[in-house]
């Protein structure tokens, strides 16, 4: 007879409980009393603040050093030059208590591997001890693509585990069906590359020989992939040494109090600034991009994925009196058959990041404005997937252009409130991504995915243009690199880096120009590249008369004769693609095979050395009427190469003189009197709204739209009924009017069956946000 | 930190100092700052019908004189519609869904598609001034994109009076 008794034994926890008892102790008080943990008074704080700051101060210094110091043992560019990494420290029930600067999306990621291995049981088996080092890039389970590798190490105090500390990096390769570190060839996770589920690699702070022979032949970019895991080991180190000095310091109680108030601390923080900030109501907005699959030059494995589709995200922010908020993303497209899925927690992790530029900017970053935020986003949608298979390598495809809507609600509220030094019209398609690998210079297996796209334009604000080549909204304090570093990590030579005209949003503060750069394949062998951003979509709006940013195209070149040319003395391509309505380029080159169009999402194409390749990284979106911009500024804008000059006239009104030594001036008269006629043209051009309804109404009814909008409207109905019953009643549709995706003339895989990893056995997944 | 109102003004006008930008950036909310700004904004409109809330640049939630109800209205006078109503319904609207129009604000292979997004421009029908812009795909509904609470906004957030509403 087999008898099942229940044996209490110790846990880990300080004070005894297991990390799944700590942890349940913790929900239940916070669900139950709306204050995290149940603190609903914070004792440390409230008795010794200058104890609590001073905690603070040193554990956030720290964590900051930590990343500054360990980020120099890399050798990616992506770390070293790019800072694509991030520290963060944890209670024992893995709620992050502080971050480092980085890549902060990943205090929420790192935080879910905690959570998954405290949920699924990992204190008995694998067992986590004192010294034991994890890994985790598990994108089912929430981190946000494969190539975000976490290094995650407990801290103990006496025996007993008193919290962790996370490190990442975004590793240049991971091994997948394409090289880079955001391939697109691949339609399922199977194609991602190397994936690690919070498994325990090494212990007494040494790495298992095992996982170091494993692993590193898992990837193309072996000597990166090591010496990003020392940097990482090495912070997650120096911050657990910060950790003892500090108990050492001020003692125990103080920290365990600390660990647990700084959480409740950010989420009060939280609602008082959104009181401070912005306004109660409800603020809608939406986002799209664009997957043109149906292209030949996209080769993907599965006939079903070879489709052209768009995604889509509306969303309502809901603000409440008493400063809690929600975010509602009814509506959102089914995941898809590419690899810019995301899971529920980068995607809200995500936002954080956001929220850190505007509505939270201190230092205390934490998983407490988490704690304070009610997400909704629907099972199944692209950003809470309900099946296993779903790919992820670049999340961020959809995850930026869906966000970019985000900055547009919050900023009326900003705009309202008289905080316009807040307003930020949105923020940039982060594209393109140069990637591809093959043998590089040195004569080694390589991958290469550019990080230039860490400095694209920022949206505009209400009272000044948005800054250009300068930002990217994942990593707070992006780069774009410099050109020497990327010419020793990548074979490709700069034939020049030039700021992108015309590519910031127009308007009375136009938004920030990206950038672009001419690269030539020099010294590779056997090599590819590929394209990664959007195209047929700009992602963002522009806000309160400002227009969005312009979209992206792609530029290659092959078999170009530059050896030759380069011999004879002739002119070659070099600068930028300044005018691409007027290409200059295709003469230097008459005999060259070029692509030159809108397809700006490839798949590995075959480059060899004097090939060209064309990296143009996107703008940012306007404010205001772009009539209302002061003449010079337009002027300014066409003398410094961010605005062809035609459009100072087709869009801004202006008309320029010539003001000597080839600069531009302003007519002041005749920009007045262009500018009248301009908006005579506006309402002679425009009819009422109730009349473009009733002729876009016919469309509707006759279903004169591509497939690829009536498939992402009818995906988006079969997700969201109320989006429907929204539609449906805005345009006033009969009831026979349907629209089903098994109608559609292309295949529609995965909409009737899906299998979550929740289904596998002896899986616990964590939920974050509502369904 | 509060600011005078010279250099609100600064910031509405949009040549407001680097010192007191960062300050403004950096440093806890003004909470006055929403009188100030609307006595700035008042000053600049051409009729005296209060302003309530901004909603654009040359957009207000404004309480009409005449009979009190509070009314969306451009900065040319154009009364659209309620306050809690939508008020891009009520205005003029060109549609941007060919390459010769995109390229009228975007260079060629700059411009998005637009068999995939097209740009929808709403107009003040008195004058001319552009007061949104949406780019969605085709068959997009026009979205009501702010509903504010103001009575919990002014008695609860800021504790002023909430004007008259008829």
């Amino acid at each position: 007879m087999n008898m099942q008794t229940s044996v209490k034994t110790r846990g880990i926890v300080r004070g005894g409980e297991t990390l799944k008892e700590h942890r349940d102790r913790l929900m239940e008080a916070t669900k139950r009393t709306k204050h995290y943990a149940g603190l609903s008074k914070m004792a440390l704080r409230d008795a010794e603040p200058i104890k609590y700051n001073k905690l603070f101060s040193r554990l956030r210094a720290g964590v900051v050093d930590a990343r500054e110091t360990a980020k120099k043992i890399a050798a990616s560019p992506i770390v070293e030059q790019e800072g694509e990494l991030c520290f963060t420290l944890y209670n024992a029930a893995g709620d992050s208590i502080l971050t480092s600067t980085g890549i902060i999306i990943h205090v929420g990621t790192m935080g879910a591997a905690i959570k998954y291995m405290i949920e699924n049981g990992w204190e008995e088996n694998p067992g986590i001890r004192d010294g034991d080092i994890f890994c985790n890039n598990d994108s089912l389970i929430g981190n946000v693509h494969p190539c975000d590798i976490h290094t995650i190490v407990p801290i103990f105090h006496e025996g007993e585990l008193i919290g962790w500390v996370g490190g990442v990096t975004h590793v240049i390769d991971t091994g997948s069906v394409g090289p880079g570190s955001m391939s697109t060839g691949q339609v399922q996770r199977f194609g991602d590359g190397y994936s690690i589920t919070c498994r325990k690699i090494g212990e007494n702070d040494t790495l298992f020989r095992d996982w170091l022979h494993e692993s590193q032949r898992m990837v193309r970019t072996t000597r990166y992939w090591m010496l990003d895991e020392r940097t990482r080991v090495a912070g997650c180190h120096m911050i657990r040494d910060l950790v003892k000095e500090v108990i050492a310091d001020e003692g125990i109680e103080s920290y365990w109090k600390f660990a647990y108030e700084s959480v409740e601390h950010g989420r009060v923080g939280l609602q008082a600034r959104i009181k401070a900030m912005t306004i109660p109501g409800k603020y809608r907005q939406v986002g799209f991009v664009d997957v043109p699959y149906a292209h030949e030059d996209v080769r993907v494995p599965s006939d079903f994925a070879k489709v052209d589709t768009i995604m889509h995200t509306p969303s309502e922010i809901t603000i409440r009196g008493d400063g809690t908020w929600r975010l509602d993303f009814e509506g959102s497209s089914r995941w898809g058959w590419h690899t810019y899925n995301a899971h529920q927690v980068s995607f809200t992790s995500g936002i954080w990041v956001m929220m850190t530029q505007s509505l939270i900017p201190t230092e205390m970053i934490n998983d407490g404005a988490a704690y304070g935020t009610e997400f909704r986003l629907p099972k199944g949608t692209w950003m809470n997937p309900d099946d296993r298979r779903v790919a992820f390598s670049y999340s961020w495809h959809f995850l930026v252009s869906s966000w970019t809507a985000l900055w547009r609600g919050l900023s009326r509220a900003y705009f309202g409130r008289g905080y316009l030094e807040e307003v930020n019209a949105g923020n940039a398609n982060t594209s393109n991504w140069l990637q591809g690998g093959g043998f590089n210079q040195y004569d080694e297996i390589h991958a290469v995915n550019s990080f230039e796209c860490a400095a694209n334009g920022v949206g505009a604000s209400a009272h000044m243009d948005g800054i250009s080549h300068a930002a990217a909204v994942w990593n707070p304090e992006g780069d774009m690199g410099d050109m020497e570093i990327w010419e020793l990590a990548e074979p490709l030579v700069y034939l020049g880096r030039q700021i992108k005209a015309s590519s910031g949003g127009a308007g009375k503060y136009r938004g920030g120009c990206g950038f672009e750069s001419l690269r030539m394949v020099w010294n590779a062998k056997d090599w590819t590249m590929f394209f990664m951003g959007n195209g047929h979509i700009s992602s963002d709006w522009g806000l309160m008369g400002g227009y969005p940013a312009a979209s992206g195209y792609r530029f290659e070149a092959h078999d170009t004769r530059l050896k030759e040319i380069i011999a004879e003395g002739g002119a070659i391509p070099c600068g930028g693609d300044t005018d691409p309505e007027n290409p200059t380029w295709e003469a230097m080159l008459p005999d060259a095979r070029i692509k030159r169009d809108k397809q700006a999402i490839t798949t590995e194409a075959m480059f060899k050395d004097y090939d060209l390749y064309l990296n143009y990284m996107r703008g940012g979106p306007g404010f205001g009427d772009p009539l209302d911009r002061e003449p010079q500024k337009v002027a300014d804008d066409v003398n410094g190469g961010y605005l062809l000059p035609r459009f100072a006239d087709s869009v801004y009104g202006v008309v320029l003189t010539d003001a000597g030594d080839g600069m531009k001036g302003v007519d002041v008269a005749a920009t007045e009197a262009r500018r009248r006629a301009i908006r005579r043209a506006r309402l002679e051009e425009s009819v009422p709204v109730s009349d473009w309804m009733a002729s876009e109404r016919e469309k509707i009814l006759n279903k004169e739209a591509g497939v690829h909008v009536q498939q992402m409207f009818a995906a988006s109905f079969k997700l969201g009924p109320r989006f429907e019953q929204d539609f449906r009643a805005f345009w006033n549709l009969p009831a026979e009017w349907k629209l089903m995706e098994a109608d559609l003339p292309i295949p529609s895989y995965g909409r009737e069956y899906s299998m979550d990893i929740s289904e596998l056995p002896d899986v616990k997944t964590v939920q974050f946000v509502e369904e | 930190m509060a600011y005078t109102k010279t250099k609100i003004k600064d910031l509405v006008d949009g040549k407001i100092d680097r010192d007191t930008l960062h300050t403004m950036l950096s440093t806890p909310k003004d909470k006055e700052r929403f009188q100030i700004y609307l006595e700035i904004l008042q000053e600049q409109v051409e009729w005296d019908d209060p302003i309530i809330l901004p909603l654009g640049p040359k957009l207000y939630i404004v309480q009409r004189k005449s009979d009190r109800k509070w009314m969306i209205r451009s900065q040319a006078g154009y009364d659209f519609c309620p306050w809690n109503e939508n008020w891009k319904l009520h205005a003029r609207i060109r549609v941007r869904n060919t390459a010769a129009q995109m390229e009228e604000l975007y260079p060629r292979l700059m411009a998005p598609s637009p068999d995939w997004q097209v740009i929808r421009e709403y107009f003040c029908p008195i004058s001319g001034d552009l007061l949104d812009v949406e780019a969605p795909t085709p068959w997009y509904p026009v979205i009501h994109d702010f509903e504010p609470d103001i009575d919990t906004f002014y008695k609860d957030w800021l504790g002023l009076a909430v004007p008259e509403r008829a």
